[in-house]
């Protein structure tokens, strides 16, 4: 009895768990539902805790230990996280330059998309075939535009020279890359951004909005007045998402920095080549560096990971 | 004649609001604010009645709408650059597959098109198994992954306790990148240390060479996929669960339906919305395993057998320099994913659901 009031204030299927749940079987259906979910968790945790415990093994307890057992005290080191730090950590800032940009100005550029295309007045019918021209934008495989956008960035914008004045204070021209890749991102961000803000602005609340219109006010008015401070929530999704999607991307980086000695390549682009050479491959410093390279979106995921998961439902 | 344009659009305005009326509460909305319209209208003409861009912009709001103009501001800008990096791309991109663009030619040459690419794409050998093994990824990845999101959440939905926590768990995977999970399978798939080879060595299989072996190795790729993604599908799926109402589970109940025969006759079949929307979702997903790919072997070419048209795009156009022919696989990559989106779009379409 009192498990199900507990369980009330949790979930909101209880009543229907409840309902479903055969009394006498209460007892053995319930421990084995708590095993096969507790099986699926360590499936899914396994692969992820077996990195974290071999990225911090020496080269003997690697070959000794079970993959997925923790080192003794003479197999344990943190030289390989040392040098997987010393490694990705120019491509961390590399990564931060353009992915913070981007995703700012993607999710505002989407907001105002969606408030556009949601909340003034104008046909139905129209309104929709501009969105879904929109969202397909979402599903395209981006090799389809790949030879283009090179054609695009080395030949026809040639931001090189454009931005020959910062490269004047000495910073190498090959930051080219990140400024390609911020105006990339937000581009390619575009359509789904505008779908994310576009379901949240068609639950919006009409009344304030109409009459703020009847008074005469414009729709920037509108926009600046009412529809962007109850837009909170929404950009905290669109945010955490698009986050996670360009500092994870490797395509664009690679064709648009291209080689991971470039002095701004990204941390996608030097962690896909960590710890390869010729002697074969260093599986502990391949771990931290995964590891190191996912920490900014590991911490987004603990700390917003509700927010994640609304995100990634809708 | 601003009086006419006036007269047209009070004409217009009540009919597109009496059709739209029908739809429900959607068309009652438009309908007020269409009056809201007008009365900015008024006071906006009567200003400048001779102004021929006024009467022009009467006119079009007229046809579209009272907003219509206003509104552009918003989404026009926006709309053109997304329409220019994906439309335009694509469609210079199929430019570029019909010239013989290749090494280190600047631009390539617009005077000779023809479809010799494709002709190249069908007899070659490489891009017959690339496409194969597209299509056998997409097919087994896509259902794989909503099978076990389907059961991950049929069984979360069961009202367990630290739902939230199996929840963050299960979904963990989705927030590391392909270029990160990548490592990790790598290591998994390890012949002498590999985890998948001690837990086959447990039951006196094995070992496997899972990356090296040309038939095992697309399967070992899409596990790894299913591993990473079927905690989406889980979400959406209970997404979709907690919309049915109590009644249904009730009244399968009162039947003395089996749990499993309320389950497929009765739930499953309400799910076929959060079905098609993971699955399209999925199979993007699928087309992305390029990272994952690339990445597994830190280079453009991908473990023998589980070569994708993905990966031989990029590695004919960035690797061999092949551009033309790499942008006449793109061309077919982006022809199957609009086999697939296009319905998908269609389909939400007439659903009014966009």
């Amino acid at each position: 009895m009192t498990d199900d009031t507990l369980r009330t204030d949790g979930g909101t299927a209880t009543f229907t768990a409840r309902l479903r749940r055969n009394v006498e079987q209460m007892t053995i259906e319930d421990a084995g539902l708590y095993v096969v979910l507790l099986l699926a968790a360590g499936f899914y945790l396994v692969p992820i805790e077996s990195g974290l415990v071999t990225s911090i093994k020496t080269g003997t307890a690697i070959v000794e230990t079970a993959p997925f057992a923790p080192p003794g005290p003479s197999g344990f080191t943190l030289e390989k996280w040392q040098a997987a730090v010393e490694a990705l950590l120019r491509g961390m800032g590399n990564s931060m330059l353009y992915a913070v940009p981007a995703t700012v100005i993607s999710a505002f550029v989407g907001s105002i998309t969606a408030y556009g295309l949601t909340i003034p007045d104008w046909k139905q019918s129209y309104k929709a075939l501009v969105l879904a021209l929109i969202i397909a934008g979402i599903f395209i495989p981006y090799q389809a535009v790949l030879v283009p956008l090179t054609q695009f960035w080395s030949q026809w914008a040639q931001l090189t020279d454009l931005l020959s004045f910062v490269w004047a204070l000495g910073i190498p021209n090959d930051y080219v890359g990140i400024v390609e890749l911020v105006v990339t991102h937000v581009a390619y961000g575009i359509p789904i951004c505008t779908l994310l803000f576009r379901t949240y602005y068609k639950t919006m609340s009409e009344e304030m909005i109409e009459s703020a219109r009847l008074d005469g006010a414009t729709l920037r008015r509108v926009y600046r007045r009412i529809v962007f401070p109850l837009s909170g929530p929404m950009f905290a999704v669109v945010l955490i998402y698009q986050f996670t999607q360009i500092w994870n991307d490797l395509l664009f980086t690679l064709v648009l920095v291209s080689t991971e000695s470039s002095p701004a390549a990204p941390v996608v682009l030097i962690l896909a080549g960590l710890g390869t050479s010729l002697e074969g491959q260093d599986f502990a410093l391949r771990m931290a560096g995964a590891f190191f390279a996912a920490l900014p979106t590991l911490a987004v995921y603990i700390f917003f990971g509700d927010e994640f998961a609304e995100g990634v439902a809708a | 004649m601003s009086n006419f344009y006036q007269r047209v659009r009070r004409a217009i305005t009540p009919s597109s609001g009496d059709e739209q009326r029908v739809d429900g509460d959607e068309g009652e909305r438009d309908g007020v604010r269409t009056d809201g319209g007008v009365v900015n209208e008024d006071s906006r003409s009567s200003g400048s009645e001779s102004g021929v861009l006024d009467r022009l912009a009467a006119g079009i709001d007229g046809r579209l709408g009272s907003d219509f103009l206003e509104s552009s501001i918003f989404w026009v800008p926006p709309f053109l650059l997304m329409g220019l990096f994906v439309y335009g791309a694509v469609i210079w991109n199929f430019l570029i597959s019909l010239t013989d663009y290749q090494r280190f030619a600047n631009a390539p040459d617009y005077s000779n098109l023809d479809f010799e690419m494709y002709t190249r794409a069908l007899a070659d050998s490489g891009f017959i198994d690339a496409a194969v093994n597209t299509f056998i990824l997409l097919v087994a990845f896509t259902a794989g992954t909503l099978a076990v999101g389907l059961i991950l959440a049929i069984l979360i939905d069961r009202g367990i306790r630290f739902e939230n926590s199996f929840r963050t768990i299960y979904l963990l995977p989705m927030s590391l990148s392909f270029v990160v999970t990548a490592q990790f399978w790598l290591w998994i798939y390890n012949y002498n240390n590999g985890i998948a080879n001690r837990v086959i060595g447990l039951v006196g299989v094995g070992p496997i060479s899972w990356l090296g072996n040309q038939a095992i190795v697309l399967w070992a790729v899409i596990f790894a996929l299913m591993w990473q993604f079927s905690g989406y599908a889980m979400v959406v799926y209970l997404a979709g669960l907690r919309a049915i109402p109590d009644e249904h589970y009730e009244a399968a109940q009162v039947d003395g339906a089996s749990t499993l025969k309320m389950y497929w006759r009765v739930i499953i079949p309400q799910l076929k919305g959060a079905t098609i929307s993971a699955a399209v979702v999925l199979m993007v997903f699928g087309m992305k395993a390029f990272d994952f790919l690339y990445s597994l072997v830190g280079g453009y070419r991908p473990p023998n057998g589980a070569d994708i048209l993905a990966t031989k795009m990029v590695r004919e156009a960035y690797a061999n320099l092949n551009w033309a022919y790499g942008a006449a696989i793109a061309i077919v990559l982006f022809a199957m994913a609009l086999g697939v989106i296009g319905p998908y779009l269609v389909y939400e379409y007439r659903r009014n659901n966009l």
